[in-house]
């Protein structure tokens, strides 16, 4: 997340390059969205699963995945809706997991779409894979290829669910263990996210507010321990500021 | 709250965080950029939060049946060497790690 910049370089934003078809470019958007898509469908039948076999009603997997659009933090609030948690911790969850969000826009591309509605859609629909191909080969985009290759991921995501929904009351008998997906989902983007030693000291602190939490308040440990971090980051950040003051003195 | 209330209230909330978090940036661009306390949680946040989810999914998954911590240990170390050693692919480290605990905690 070092590369913020807004990439306003693109010359006649949004319009087709010569030669250019809305057709060819609509296939181009759905040809680039197959590799995260081959991540998302599975998922996504996991999902679906997952929401039928903790004994929530089926329309509860579209209904999220409509709704709200971010794979893992719709894995979570299955958890925590079976666990009956409280409106308010459920706000918070999603304000933190989904908080990285909120940077995605200083590199997306949505100047190339014009019109509201589709700006509407386009911005509702940039989940971590949008951003992620987009973010790979900058000024490539107009309005067909980004909505379409959007909308397939959509798509995917959204069958995937309604997929599980309909495999799971086929299923003998409830998959035990399923639920390790989610783990593993979160092993595998924490792994990542960790790629260098710079994003040691965040986990420590993470593994801190964690600790603490689990011993004290271990019934809400999940809501304390991300208050926490926050506040543990914002802390380091003013310690950083002062280190950085402090360089600009010398 | 009836269950469908409490359903449909979660999906709203859901709905409004995640959407006003993709749309306000855009809106508000320039004095974020400038931020520097948002550029440092840009950078700090994602592998905290998600070690933080890892760790309570994992204790959840616990939670229900102490008998599965060696499934768990077992299938986590799968899902971590996977991953590290077979490039990275999401879907193949989930798809190992999960196989792992579902077939030891049916197995065992």
């Amino acid at each position: 997340m070092t590369e913020l910049k807004v990439t306003s370089d693109v010359p006649a934003a949004g319009d087709l390059p010569p030669g250019a078809t809305p057709r060819g470019e609509i296939a181009a958007g759905i040809r680039l969205s197959f590799a995260a898509g081959l991540g998302m469908f599975p998922i996504g039948i996991a999902f679906g699963v997952l929401v039928v076999q903790t004994g929530l009603p089926w329309w509860v997997a579209p209904g999220l995945s409509i709704a709200v659009f971010a794979g893992s933090v719709e894995l979570l609030l299955v958890g925590l809706v079976v666990a009956a948690t409280p409106l308010a911790t459920i706000a918070l969850t999603v304000l933190l997991v989904n908080f990285r969000h909120v940077f995605y826009a200083f590199s997306f591309p949505l100047h190339v779409v014009k019109h509201p509605l589709a700006r509407f859609y386009s911005v509702y629909a940039l989940i971590d894979e949008a951003y992620a191909v987009t973010a790979a080969s900058p000024g490539t985009w107009n309005r067909w290829r980004l909505l379409a290759m959007q909308a397939a991921f959509h798509s995917y995501w959204v069958g995937g669910g309604l997929v599980g929904v309909v495999l799971a009351s086929f299923l003998p008998a409830t998959v035990e263990g399923l639920e390790f997906a989610l783990c593993a989902l979160f092993i595998t983007l924490t792994l990542d996210a960790c790629r260098s030693g710079k994003q040691v000291p965040s986990l420590v602190l993470a593994g801190l507010s964690l600790g603490l939490s689990l011993v004290l308040v271990p019934d809400s440990a999940l809501f304390a321990s991300m208050l926490g971090f926050v506040g543990l980051l914002i802390v380091r950040h003013l310690l950083a500021q002062r280190r950085r003051a402090e360089a600009d003195d010398v | 709250m009836s269950e469908t209330g409490y359903l449909l209230a979660v999906m709203a909330i859901g709905f409004a965080i995640t959407f006003a978090l993709r749309a306000v940036p855009f809106a508000a661009l320039q004095p974020l950029r400038e931020s520097r306390l948002v550029a440092d949680l840009a950078l700090w946040m994602p592998v905290g939060i998600l070690a933080i989810l890892t760790v309570s999914t994992l204790r959840s998954s616990l939670e229900s049946d102490s008998s599965r911590l060696l499934p768990a240990v077992l299938a986590t170390a799968v899902t971590v060497v996977v991953h590290l050693v077979g490039g990275r692919r999401t879907l193949l480290s989930v798809g190992a790690g999960t196989a792992t605990f579902v077939l030891l905690v049916n197995l065992l």
